[in-house]
This record gives C-alpha cells, structure tokens and sequence, in this order.
C-alpha cells in the first residue's frame, strides 16, 4: 500500500509539471496580456508606460526563459509573485483557500449524504409517487443552470422573503465574533452551498438509485432475503454498499473540483474563494496567479483521484490497488 | 421631487448655504459598491476607475473642481497666474499632515512632480511644459513652464496629480515599496484594511486639515463582482451607494425608483466620458471619408440613448463633449439619415466587403448597442460581423489597429489640450497602445490646431482655434461620435453631499455625510 501511494504521487509530480508546461503555453494564446489589460483600465498609457509594464511582468524576457524562471520556482515550491496584486502568489491563493474550501466542502457534504439519502429512498420505493418526487426534483436540478438557480434564490430568499444575506463571507463591519461570528458565516453560506450543492445531489441521487435498483436484482440479495435478514440490513450492508462504487467515483470527481470549481457560485454571491481569483486572474491575464491557481487545483485532482483509489479498496475489498 | 431636493441641497452648500440645507451630522457608516476590485490603491502607480475611487479618500491634489471646473481649494489654498502665463504660484495650507503624522510641505509638491512623471503617464503628458518647480518657502510651489499651456490650471485634480509622502518614497524602488499596499495620504479618510476579494475598509482622518471634516466614522468598499448581485445590494439596504456605472444601465431606472433612493447625473463633468467608433482610416472601406461619413449618418443615436442607455446620455454632436470647454454646438453634421447613408456609400463606391465591428466587452449595455449599431448599418447597406473579445482581447486587436470598426469611450478631462487632441493628432499614431489616435487619422492642419491651441493664452485666443479644429473633424469624421455617457450615482436619500464637485465620487467623501 505505501509503496502503491509513492509510486502514484511520483507519478503525480510528473503529471503536475506537464500540466503546468502545458498551462504556461495556453494561457499565452489567449489575445492581450497583463501589461495591455492595467493600460486600458488605466484608461491612459503611453508607450513608455506599457514598457514598463512588461519589463515588471518580465514580459520583455523571451518565452522559454520566462518558463526556465517559473518552472525553477515552482520546483523550489514557490508559486511566484502576482505583480498585478503586489504579492506572492500563494499568500493569495492561501487568503482564499478557507472560503472555497468551507463552501465547496459544505456542498460536497451535503450533495453526497442528501443524494445517497434520497437515491435510496427512491430505489427502495421504486415505482411509488416518492420515486416519481425525487427523481423528478432531481432531474430539474439536473438541467436547471446553476447560474439562474442562485439568482432566482436570491430574489427569492433575500429580496422577497430577506431571510438570508445574498452576497459575502459575513456581515462587514459588524464585529461579531465566536459563535455569532460562526452562525452569521453560516447564514452567509447557506444559499450558495445550497445552489452549488444542488447539481451534484441531483446526479448522486439518480446514479445510487440505478445502481441500487440493478444490484437488488443480483442473486446474492435473494440469498440475504432466503436467510431472512430484515428488509433494512439487506438495503444498507447488502444493497447500498455493493451499489457505491460508482457512487465514489462521482465524488472523486466532484472532490477534483473542491478548489477550483465554483466560479459561478463564488460570482453570484460575491464569495470570496479560488474560483473567483482564477476568473479575474483570467479576465486580466495575470499569468502567475492564474498559473498558480492551476498548479493548485491539478494537485487537488491528483490528490483525490488516489484518495478515490484507496476508498474504492475500502469499500470494496475485492479491488486490488492496481500495481 | 426628492432628487431636485437633494440636488439643491448640493448646489446650495456648494455654494453659500441657504434654508434648504440641512446641517450635516457627524458619524456614521457608508457602505459602497466597488467594481471591479481595484489592483491596488497607490494612485501614482495605477489610475484604473475603481483606484481612483477609493484612493480619491486617501489622497489628495493641490486642487478640485467645481461643476463648470473652475478651480476650488485642495492642497492648495489659494493660486496665481503671471501675465505670460509661463509661472504659476501656488499658496499650500499649512495644516495638512499625512496620515502617518508628518507635515504636508512644499517638498512633497516638488516630489509628487518628479515620481508622476516617472509613473504616471497621463501626468507625463500634462507636465511636459513645466520646466521646473520650485519652493521658495514650505508653503508655496512655483511651477515654471517652457511656454504657456492654456489648460494648465485643469491638471491639479487628485486623479491626475496625486500627492505622494517624499519621506516615504524617496531613495525607494517607488513599484516595489511596501507602503504601497498600506497607502498613505493626506486625504480625509485613511486605509485601513482590505480583505481581497470581500471589502476595502477607510476610516476617518482625525487630523483632516478641513476643520469639522470629514462626518463618516468609516466607509466600507464592498467588492460584488456580479453585475446583478450588486443591484441587489442595493434593494436589500446592504450598501447605500452604487457609483456610476456600478449596475447594468438597464437596472438604472428601477433602482432609482425604489423608495427613499436618490440619483444624480452630475459629478461626470471634469471626465465627460465620450464615446464614439473608431473607423480604421488605414485600410478597407473605413479609409474613405465619404464611408466613414455614411457610418455616421446611418446611425440612430436617439434610439441609442433612448433604449438602449435608458434615455441616459446626450447625442455627441462632434470630437468635443459639451462639458469640455470651447465646445462648439454649431459644429454639428451627422443626423440620423439612412438615406443620405446610402448616397455616401455609392459615392464611396461600397462593393459590400463585410467591416468586422468590435464591441466594447464591457457588459450588456455595450453588447445591446453593438447589436442596435448594427442593424443601423446593416439597413444602410454595409455588411457588419461582430467580433466577440474580452477585455485583454479588445485591447490587443484594437492597440495593434486589427479592426475595422470599433466601439470606445474616453474621458476628456475638461479642456481640449487634455483629453481631446490625443485621438486626433498625427503624434499620437502608435501601436500598443489603446488610448490614442488608434483610428490612424493624419491632418497636418489638426496637428497644427491642436499644438497651437495648447500653448495660446486666455480663451480668446484659444476659442477660435478650437471652433476650427471642430469644423475640420466634423467634416473629415475620423471616427463616428456617439454618445456623452452619463453615469448616474444612485445612493439612498439620506445620504447627502456625496457628489459636490466635477470629479464626482473619485473626488472623495470629504463632505459627505449620512442622515440618522
């Protein structure tokens, strides 16, 4: 086993440089750079000012040196400076970090134990109105943009009901702090990790159900009924662990996306997370942060797809980690 | 009726005081959108929009400007002018510190000159024709130019001439010194703190040099990166101020028009933000003046305004905006005239090569008129694509003159010889650059206007020679003006005084204060 773990994060780093390789070509063929992007808002900029620019950013260095520079630092587990902001990159991403972890780990919860929750439900009361309810609710979640979900929560919720806040991380300026401080974040919180949380609750609602529904029909579950076991020990130790796998590996996926996969949410509420530093980083191609952005959720994608790993032989004991 | 209240409420304080005026009340909080977050705070190094509107609390210039940007009081309590108009003297106040305690003196002046001209590009510009500044005591500043500069007095505003601590920035590396993300001024508020990504807090400078200012205990930046998320602030009560341009224009009219809110179009008129098309004047039909005038007829600038903009803005008659001075309304041409277009492209001898039009990526407003703009010239006959970019695109196609029509806007900043003449004169034909003659238009009789017009003394002789110049562009239309944009600030009610000068909200909040 540990051997299996070090192969894979060797292989990993691997992955990783070529990613960020790969990421620091892409990223130059997007038109403009961040030099023409601080002229233009300044709404001013002669000449000399843009030169200036791009000898701060080093743009003036030819390619293969500004890459030669950024690959020696990362491998010196440094993520660079963002110019643009005046600070190191992973200072940055670190202020960040905390919000979209809260917010897409609250999401990744909530999805996966209400989606599990529900898809069984449903696949136990197979054919009955609940099935037709749940699965119905999810499929509107399925296909409903997650964008128009959280504007018409807002409208919904703050402008018309004004039970919870649309925008921030918590009340500015009030002071609160300890348990108030707690309870106004979680106010803050709650539509977004909702809205968020909805598709993917919808997706494991509909997958634990298929799957639950397939593997009631196995032999080995009328061989659990023949014994006479109670109806609720075959759904959850026969049926419903027989029937996670894929289950784990959708929310390995979704795990992948915890750092860099709620631009949308962060957006709409004003969350102050990775995903809305990537957009901007984006929108004002600032190479370093945006790169550095990258190197960090690709690590989180490689971390979890070898957690997913593990968990499969967790659940399932059957599966050999692959050598 | 509340907003011509508030409006007089401005007017009158800004002016004398009457029965009207309520007396402000110190304390309280504003809570303000900011959009988009700025980069940084340090007015010498970034001019971006959303810099200048928070930094405008912290720092400070020498002068103001009123509406009509006649000058008022800063830094500098008091100015004169010599007979030559080549030596400006200007009295500083001499209770003014920075915020970390040290006095404000005529040495910060000399410094503050020294540093923009390295850093700021506008500034650079402005400043080409002094020759040297001097101090004679710590509380004067005597500016010596080469030759006269007619809109000298207008280039004092805190946005082109900030005012920066010597003791913290000289012997510095000014781009890498740290005090640029703890910015200090002399302005009346001070930086606090800034939570990325959340919220820019000031508070209140104790030691203003403005007896009794500024009222607010704090005023809190609330960084709200949706567009519609933000007019939602507004409706909720969570922020009491939307500056300009902060909502979509078309949520505009139904913020203005919630209970106990307020809106006003004034605080635009040192910037006069004016848009127009460039028309690529190198190569393709845009080159030929009759095409480029047929452009110009053939589009329906009241139905721009009118739908599009929410009935905001004025129709731009020509290259001066009407704020700017010795604009000249009798220059006027370009009506909407689908007809007339069509004469103008057969005399152009239009073969219908399709013309890549570029709108400007800044929100739905800009998308919405690229459409209407298009269907005006689609019904006169030219074939238009659009071209869909970001921002960084936009700024590389039309900084490298990779279009052949595109939509912009510039601030002019009051007189001709500031904002004006950079759009139209042959020396300000160069790539990379996406705020200058990027429409490649070339008049050795312009070139000549705008360059006399800078160094002329007193309006009269400065007048004529703009009135010329205006005659010419119209004529010869390099670009296609559009629209005087008017951003209007929406705040709520009770907050007064928030707007008192032409530089509007980048002005600061120095007289601004909050009914409780």
């Amino acid at each position: 086993m540990a051997g299996f773990v070090a192969r894979r994060i060797a292989k990993g780093i691997l992955v990783l440089l070529a990613i960020v390789v790969l990421n620091f070509f892409l990223i130059r063929l997007a038109p403009g750079d961040p030099a023409l992007v601080m002229a233009g808002e300044a709404g001013a900029g002669d000449e000399v000012f843009v030169a200036q620019l791009r000898e701060k950013f080093a743009l003036d260095q030819p390619l293969p040196s500004q890459l030669a520079a950024y690959l020696r630092s990362i491998v010196g587990l440094d993520l660079g400076y963002s110019v643009r902001q005046q600070m190191p990159v992973a200072t940055l991403i670190g202020e960040r970090l905390p919000a979209t972890l809260l917010l897409t780990g609250t999401a990744f919860l909530v999805s996966l134990s209400l989606g599990v929750l529900l898809g069984s439900l449903a696949a136990r009361r197979a054919g009955t109105l609940a099935d037709t309810a749940i699965t119905g609710m999810a499929l509107l979640f399925y296909a409903t943009p997650l964008f128009w979900v959280s504007l018409m929560a807002i409208i919904l919720f703050s402008v018309r009901l004004e039970w919870l806040p649309s925008f921030g991380f918590e009340t500015v300026g009030a002071g609160y702090t300890g348990l108030a401080r707690a309870a106004d974040i979680v106010r803050h919180l709650v539509l977004p990790a909702l809205t968020l949380g909805l598709f993917f609750m919808a997706v494991y609602v509909r997958m634990t159900r298929s799957s639950m529904l397939e593997v009631s029909r196995l032999d080995f579950v009328k061989t659990a009924r023949a014994k006479g076991l109670t109806e609720g020990v075959i759904q959850r130790r026969h049926i419903l662990r027989n029937a996670l796998l894929p289950v784990v590996t959708l929310a390995g996926l979704q795990a992948g996306t915890l750092v860099g996969g709620a631009v949308l949410t962060e957006t709409v509420f004003a969350w102050p997370g990775i995903g809305r530093l990537m957009y901007e980083a984006l929108l004002q191609r600032d190479y370093n942060l945006l790169l550095g952005v990258f190197v960090v959720s690709s690590a989180m994608v490689l971390i979890f797809n070898l957690v997913t790993d593990v968990v499969y032989r967790a659940v399932d004991p059957r599966i050999e980690v692959a050598r | 009726m509340l907003k011509t209240i508030v409006a007089g409420t401005v007017l009158s304080l800004a002016l004398a005081g009457t029965a009207l005026a309520q007396a402000p009340k110190p304390g309280g909080i504003a809570n303000v959108v900011i959009q988009p977050e700025p980069p940084g705070l340090m007015l010498a190094m970034l001019q971006n929009g959303p810099t200048q509107m928070v930094a405008g609390n912290i720092y400070e210039g020498l002068l103001r400007y009123d509406f009509a940007l006649k000058p008022l009081p800063g830094l500098a309590e008091s100015w004169s002018m010599s007979e030559d108009g080549k030596t400006y003297t200007f009295k500083l106040v001499k209770n003014a510190t920075w915020h970390d305690g040290k006095p404000f003196t005529a040495d910060d002046v000399i410094f503050s000159v020294e540093l923009l001209r390295q850093t700021h590009p506008r500034a650079r510009g402005n400043l080409a024709k002094v020759a040297s500044v001097t101090a004679p005591d710590p509380y004067t500043v005597v500016f010596s130019l080469s030759e006269p500069f007619g809109p000298f007095m207008g280039i004092f505003e805190v946005g082109s001439l900030p005012m920066i601590p010597k003791h913290i920035y000289a012997g510095t590396d000014y781009k890498t010194n740290p005090a640029n993300n703890t910015p200090i001024g002399t302005g009346p508020y001070m930086f606090k703190e800034w939570k990325k990504g959340s919220y820019i807090r000031l508070v209140k400078n104790p030691n203003y040099h403005v007896a009794g200012k500024p009222y607010l205990d704090e005023i809190y930046w609330h960084v709200i990166p949706d567009a519609a998320a933000r007019a939602v602030a507004f409706e909720t009560g969570k922020v009491d101020i939307l500056p300009g341009g902060s909502v979509e224009n078309f949520d505009v009219p139904r913020l203005s028009k919630i209970k106990g809110a307020c809106s006003t179009t004034k605080g635009w008129e040192f910037f006069s933000p004016h848009s127009w098309l460039w028309l690529n004047n190198r190569k393709g039909p845009t080159a030929n003046k009759a095409f480029r005038q047929a452009v110009s007829y053939a589009l329906d600038r009241d139905f721009a305004r009118d739908v599009v903009w929410n009935g905001l803005g004025k129709p731009a008659t020509g290259p001066f905006s009407s704020s700017v001075r010795y604009h000249d309304p009798k220059a006027a041409k370009y009506s909407y005239d689908p007809a007339k277009a069509k004469a103008l492209l057969k005399e152009a001898g239009y073969k219908g090569e399709t013309v890549r039009l570029l709108p400007l990526p800044y929100g739905e407003t800009w998308q919405r008129w690229a459409e209407a703009a298009k269907q005006n010239l689609e019904d006169a006959g030219i074939k238009v694509e659009l071209v869909a970019t970001d921002v960084a695109g936009w700024n590389q196609k039309t900084s490298d003159w990779d279009y052949d029509i595109a939509f912009t806007y510039l601030y002019q900043y009051g007189d001709p010889a500031l904002g004006v003449g950079r759009n139209y004169v042959s020396s300000q034909i160069a790539k990379g650059s996406p705020f200058n003659n990027v429409e490649g238009y070339s008049n050795p009789s312009v070139d000549e206007a705008f360059a006399k017009g800078a160094v002329a003394v007193g309006d009269d002789q400065r007048r004529p020679i703009y009135e010329a110049v205006q005659k010419t562009l119209v004529e010869d239309a390099p670009v296609a003006w559009l629209l005087e944009l008017q951003f209007p600030t929406i705040t709520r009610c009770k907050v007064h005084d928030l707007v008192t000068t032409g530089i509007g909200v980048n002005d600061g909040f120095r007289d601004a204060w909050i009914e409780r």
